[in-house]
């Protein structure tokens, strides 16, 4: 037994950190670089969460002959350093890399790490998406370094038979009906809680989203990028809303264990789930729940909560071949598949009006007509603009502020509080 | 070095003119195999820790001056980062949350090894190499695995100690909402996984007693318990301090266990109850792209505190020594 093995297990992760820190692996310019037009034996893409390109990538290599390596990260939290620690370095980043629109925004504050996608791909495809998502893809500079992948597209899962047991409609149309907007929607939570005496929603960060996400204005930060986190009025409406929903909350948040555990133990009978929440939904439930799920409209109408683009480093090797197979994953026909696969919504304005997509009905959802529920929903989405730190703000400042209040350990002043005072410190010292 | 020089044979200044070639390209090479092949043997450690250690230290030493982004500008500020750090409220409660967790995790793990150490040293216990192997085995489990299995035991809903305090008709613990509930938590992953380890090496340090000075002490009428405070202990202080050394580096760098606890949210916690510092270097240096230096200096922080609490322990060992 060495000595100084306890000393470099316990220290493992932190090493990998300085190492990060310390850029080991430094920039440098390989000598390998391929000659002009030269054709990749191998391109690398990058994705978290569930993109759906499983089969459309094994399509892509035996039209093209390329090899594609796919390279998945569960969540997103995780995803992020890595990306970070591949453009520090200038070294392993993937030939196509997904980029999700809360950390778009700090990447896009540094474009030179991004291949401008525009004299890669052809020029006609700009119209082919919807046109904010398609804006939203361009840095600040003017270079596009995006292609639209999906829009999380908001709607209300919610169990059926939980809902028959306490005496609330259980059709889809009744259901959505239920619900007008917020107050509606606490409304028939509280009605569900007196007759069964179980909570309503997974938890009130997820009614914030829900909110959030849906007022098509400013939210923590202006158009010129300042911090307005205090005196904004859709943070402030998503901050009553949501804290007025803690009587209904399972107090479950969101990817904690205590969340996807209780899928399985109806703990909560409604969460919000954006298209590509589906897939996340059907896993956690399991095949014994299949068919006590449906889908509604979500209170208050439309809103947007997710949504990638597809970039290319600047470290690339073969920026023309990985704009090209971005391009692919992007078209009409991918992104119906990658739908039906595992439920990201179109952008792609050939696929939103695609007869199979808007005939599709989910199987696992009681055959809910995804397609056409979150279809219709893609126009009433409006543009949000993020700014720079909106996902360091979210998770490390408003969300943790909002369960605080929610599990009792501050006052609702006291959590606001705590709110403005963080998210003013996110990214600066 | 000094052995290589004082076995190396006379060197003359230059070979006799008549000894041929051969036999002088041979000499030769003897001289350079004496002279250089021990620094060659050694060479391995000191190139791995030059580029392991040494590169990474003196590289975040040179950020933590910066106003560094990790994908961007890097700007010459200074000290301004390490003057910052005196005025940051979650620098110091990260640090308080370190030294809890330490408290919790070093002294209950200690104690017990002792214990321990002690039982497996009598000589009347029987299959010592199935209990001393058995005591380790924790030890070798990944520590991603400890986290998230004893993050499912101290879960709020349908955690085992919740259900098992239910049983005797305690409420429901929140373990992640309160200080003292996920400093234990943690602590109890690190206890979990450490005490067998220093078990062993105190079980070690125990056998090197010599058997006479009991043998004397029993003959002299004193009690297992005496002997044990009267010999053991006082001889077991060198072995002790070691231990306890290793323990504040690791107890300093905690990092995975209150992560994955956290469900990997890098505040530790809605407050930040259980943020730890590798956590707040990790938040500034890599979370946050922009603060890249910062996080270098909390870095530098953390290393001067591991080597502060170390010359303390080092005090304490000389003085032991007298």
């Amino acid at each position: 037994m060495s000595l100084t093995t306890r000393r470099s297990r316990m220290a493992a992760a932190t090493l990998a950190a300085i190492t990060a820190i310390g850029g080991l692996a430094a920039c440098g310019n390989d000598d390998d670089t391929p000659a002009e037009g030269e054709k990749p034996e191998k391109l690398v893409v990058d994705t978290f969460g569930e993109f759906g390109y499983d089969e459309l990538v094994k399509q892509y290599e035996q039209e093209t002959g390329i090899k594609i390596e796919l390279r998945k990260t569960a969540q997103l939290g995780e995803y992020r350093p890595k990306l970070v620690r591949y453009l520090a370095t200038g070294k392993g980043a993937a030939d196509v890399t997904a980029l999700e629109e809360g950390i778009l925004n700090e990447f896009k504050a540094n474009p030179r790490n991004w291949a401008d996608l525009t004299p890669l791909v052809s020029s006609e495809i700009s119209d082919d998406y919807l046109p904010w998502k398609w804006e939203l893809g361009k840095a600040p500079d003017g270079r596009l370094i995006g292609l639209p992948t999906d829009v999380g597209s908001l709607a209300v899962c919610y169990r059926k038979d939980l809902f028959e047991a306490a005496g609330l409609p259980t059709e889809r149309d009744a259901v959505s009906a239920l619900w007008p907007d917020w107050n509606g929607f606490h409304q028939a939570g509280q009605k569900y809680k007196q007759a069964t005496g179980k909570a309503f929603v997974d938890s009130i960060t997820a009614v914030s989203n829900g909110v959030l996400f849906q007022q098509g204005s400013d939210l923590f930060y202006d158009k010129e990028n300042n911090i307005i986190a205090d005196s904004s009025p859709a943070v402030k409406s998503a901050w009553e809303t949501a804290t007025s929903m803690v009587d209904i909350s399972a107090k479950a948040s969101t990817w904690s264990p205590e969340w996807s555990g209780g899928f399985k133990q109806g703990t909560f009978a409604a969460t919000f789930c954006p298209s590509w929440m589906l897939g996340i939904v059907a896993d956690n439930s399991g095949e014994e729940n299949k068919g006590k799920w449906d889908v509604a409209a979500v209170p208050g109408g439309g809103g947007n909560w997710g949504g990638s683009w597809l970039a290319v480093p600047e470290q690339s090797k073969y920026p023309e071949e990985a704009a090209k197979l971005a391009q692919f994953l992007t078209n009409a026909t991918s992104q119906v598949e990658a739908f039906k696969a595992k439920g990201p919504l179109p952008t792609n304005l050939e696929a939103l009006k695609n007869e199979a997509f808007l005939s599709y009905t989910n199987e696992y959802f009681s055959n809910a007509p995804t397609g056409k529920i979150f279809g219709e929903s893609v126009a009433q989405i409006e543009p949000i603009h993020l700014g720079p730190k909106h996902q360091a703000i979210k998770e490390n400042a408003f969300e943790p502020a909002m369960r605080a209040f929610e599990n009792g350990q501050a006052s609702k002043d006291a959590a606001w509080e705590q709110f403005t005072k963080d998210a003013q410190t996110q990214g600066v010292f | 070095m000094s052995l290589s020089a004082t076995t190396a044979p006379p060197s003359p200044a230059a070979p006799p003119p008549d000894v041929p070639a051969r036999r002088r390209r041979g000499y030769l090479f003897n001289r350079l195999d004496l002279k250089y092949s021990p620094y060659l043997y050694i060479a391995p450690f000191f190139l791995i820790f030059g580029a392991f250690g040494l590169y990474p230290m003196l590289r975040t030493a040179w950020m933590s001056l910066h106003d560094w982004d990790m994908v961007g500008e890097h700007t010459f500020i200074g000290f301004d980062n390490y003057t910052a750090l005196f005025s940051d409220e979650y620098f110091w409660n990260a640090l308080i949350n370190t030294f809890g967790i330490f408290a919790l995790s070093t002294i209950p793990q200690l104690l017990m090894a002792l214990f321990l150490a002690n039982l497996l040293n009598q000589t009347l216990l029987r299959a010592k190499t199935f209990f001393r192997m058995a005591i380790f085995v924790p030890n070798v489990v990944s520590v991603a695995a400890v986290a998230i299995v004893f993050g499912m035991l101290f879960q709020r809903d349908f955690g085992l100690f919740n259900w098992l305090l239910g049983l005797v008709g305690v409420d429901q613990i929140d373990w992640r909402a309160q200080e003292w509930s996920s400093w234990t938590a943690i602590a109890t992953m690190v206890n979990w996984r450490w005490t067998g380890y220093n078990t062993l090496i105190l079980l070690a340090g125990m056998q090197a007693i010599p058997k006479d000075l009991y043998e004397a002490a029993a003959i002299d009428g004193a009690s297992p318990w005496r002997q044990f405070w009267q010999i053991t202990l006082p001889m077991l202080k060198p072995t002790f301090i070691f231990v306890v050394i290793l323990s504040t580096i690791g107890g300093m760098q905690l990092f995975t266990e209150p992560l994955l606890f956290a469900n990997g949210s890098i505040i530790g916690g809605n407050q930040r109850e259980y943020q730890t510092l590798a956590m707040y270097m990790y938040e500034k240096g890599i979370y946050n792209l922009s603060t890249a230096g910062y996080g270098a200096a909390v870095a530098w922080a953390i290393f001067m505190i591991i080597v502060f609490v170390s010359l303390i322990n080092f005090v304490l060992v000389r003085r032991a020594a007298k």
